[in-house]
């Protein structure tokens, strides 16, 4: 867009807080630069801890919206740093690290952790039925439209915005979170996998899960891969409700 | 001894071999209590509203949920059945929907916290659908019990009496305002919590949803506060006849003497 904004200088306030240290406690410090064309939230970080802060933490590995790691709160809302361009937004940017994973320290956070904890509560992997290992029998096809639809919500990254905006995961601890959700309808829609219904009521049939969700659509207003969150989680809640009130 | 079922639910371990189907009924019941009271409400808004019609439009309503114009006497006794089912679907939605509320301080704070931070649309308007939905356990209580045990008193005069005269004014202005913010957030919730009317572009319907939600929470207002209006004149009008009782003219006999 207009060329004359990309010079800009920009005050980036961070929030600050190592749990590590003893005594240490939350505050905001601010950074200013200048804005360069193209600048992400990404740059402009790295930029400060390369000139200005070597003790700032923060999170990047692929920087291009893959990996997931960036999640971070910019003006409040949870957003991937490496895919936020700072001409987007005002002068003044404030950032602060997504609540509800365990904090590693100033912006930077545990999310793996969590998604893993996640993951092994819903089992989120192919459920196929056993048989003897052969690694040269073909892979039985998929319809490429079911293969299109599975694929579309395995686009997930894991990046943790959906957990960090949902009030009802803030409040209760143990709610699975919109991610949690995808990835059962992801393995529902799945032909490989074996699990029925009542195998995933199992998993999501409680406030934890699917009825937890009081419908805020922030995850899906979040979402920075634009993941169809509020459809699969009503889909979910009527597959099962069907479930719960037949099986 | 205790029996052996009790013994293991008591410790926490009914639920082992296979999840409750509980929260799943109830999911489903909540919704639907909501849902059925949100469609209540705009009958009830339009009922109400007859007054704008003039007096006769308001009492050929009143007499008509009497049974009068099927029955050939007004039976009161009916309105008390109705409010007694509606009471029942206030204390059922409303038990299954407090799950929903903060249980503590450090929730509360956590959520408020929350809420200021994100400013985020759909999670402001539930917080204030949880804040209305507190509100409606007092106010609907009060008002439901007064129709069950008096409903012979509602009609033209005896309604404005009770605005104007009797200390009513005020609670239902707030519970007019509680229930058109709730019922309306209320309703939209269940479209997309459901994902009723997606159709093929969810973002689009959900932003027309939206449009229409403020649409109706607007209209009913107005409706609701033109009514209000409309029965306090009168009772201001009547402000020295305690008791007056409004029969059209045209009514012969009194269809209140008749079921005596
Ligand atoms: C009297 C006390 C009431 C309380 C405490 C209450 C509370 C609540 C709460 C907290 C919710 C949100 C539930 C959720 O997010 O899952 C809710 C939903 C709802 N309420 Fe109420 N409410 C009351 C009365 C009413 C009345 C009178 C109406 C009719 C206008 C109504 C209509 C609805 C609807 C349609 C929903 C959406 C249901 C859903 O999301 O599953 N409520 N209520
Ligand atoms: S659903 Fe979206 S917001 Fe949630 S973890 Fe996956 S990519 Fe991130
Ligand atoms: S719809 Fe709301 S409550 Fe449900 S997972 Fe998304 S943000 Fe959380
Ligand atoms: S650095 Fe990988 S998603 Fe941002």
């Amino acid at each position: 867009m207009a060329d004359n904004d990309s010079h800009r200088k920009l005050r980036i306030h961070a929030l600050r807080y190592n749990p590590a240290k003893a005594g240490d406690t939350p505050r905001i410090q601010t950074y200013e630069l200048e804005e360069a064309p193209g600048m992400t939230l990404f740059i402009a970080l790295s930029e400060i801890r390369e000139k200005q802060d070597p003790s700032l933490q923060f999170d990047f590995v692929c920087r291009a919206g893959i990996c997931g790691s960036c999640g971070m709160m910019i003006n409040g809302r949870p957003g991937l740093a490496c895919r936020t361009v700072t001409k987007d937004l005002e002068a003044d940017i404030s950032l602060a690290p997504l609540p509800v994973f365990e904090l590693i320290g100033d912006l930077s956070v545990n999310s793996g952790k969590w998604m893993r904890g996640m993951s092994e509560k819903l089992e989120t992997w192919v459920h196929a039925q056993e048989r003897a290992l052969d690694l040269k029998r073909i892979e039985e096809p998929m319809d490429p439209a079911l293969a299109e639809a599975v694929y579309e919500l395995d686009r997930c990254i894991e990046c943790g915005c959906c957990v960090a905006s949902c009030g009802t995961a803030r409040m209760r601890e143990d709610f699975v979170g919109a991610v949690g959700l995808n990835k059962i309808a992801r393995f529902r829609l799945d032909p490989r996998d074996k699990r029925t219904d009542a195998d995933f009521y199992e998993l999501v049939g409680d406030d934890n899960g699917v009825f937890g969700c009081m419908s805020l659509l922030a995850c899906h207003d979040v979402c920075p891969k634009n993941l169809p969150l509020q459809t699969q989680i009503a889909f979910l809640r009527r597959k099962m409700v069907v479930q719960g009130t037949q099986g | 001894m205790d029996s052996t079922p009790n013994v293991i639910a008591g410790v926490g371990l009914a639920d082992r071999p296979r999840k409750s189907r509980w929260p799943a009924r109830m999911d489903l019941a909540q919704s639907l209590t909501g849902l059925a009271l949100g469609l209540f409400m705009w009958g009830h808004m339009f009922f109400v509203s007859s007054i704008l019609l003039g007096k006769d439009a308001m009492w050929t309503i009143t007499k008509f949920f009497e049974g009068y114009f099927v029955l050939g006497t007004a039976y009161p006794g009916i309105v008390s059945v109705v409010v007694a089912v509606v009471f029942a679907l206030v204390i059922v939605h409303a038990f299954l929907a407090m799950r929903k509320f903060p249980a503590n301080y450090q929730q509360y704070r956590t959520f408020i916290g929350h809420r200021k931070l994100m400013a985020h649309e759909d999670t402001t308007l539930w917080w204030v659908q949880a804040l209305t939905g507190f509100l409606l356990f007092f106010l609907a209580a009060v008002h439901l019990y007064q129709m069950m045990m008096h409903p012979g008193d509602i009609g033209p005069y005896q309604s404005g009496e009770r605005i104007w005269s009797g200390g009513w004014g005020p609670l239902y202005i707030i519970m007019l305002l509680a229930v058109e913010f709730h019922g309306g957030i209320g309703l939209y919730r269940l479209a997309v919590k459901w994902g009723w009317f997606e159709g093929k572009d969810p973002n689009a319907s959900r932003k027309r949803l939206k449009t229409l939600k403020w649409v109706l929470t607007a209209f009913f207002l107005a409706l609701g506060v033109a009514t209000f209006v409309a029965y306090a004149k009168i009772g201001y009008q009547i402000r020295d006849q305690k008791g007056a009782v409004y029969t059209p003219s045209w009514v012969v006999p009194n269809p209140m003497e008749k079921a005596k």
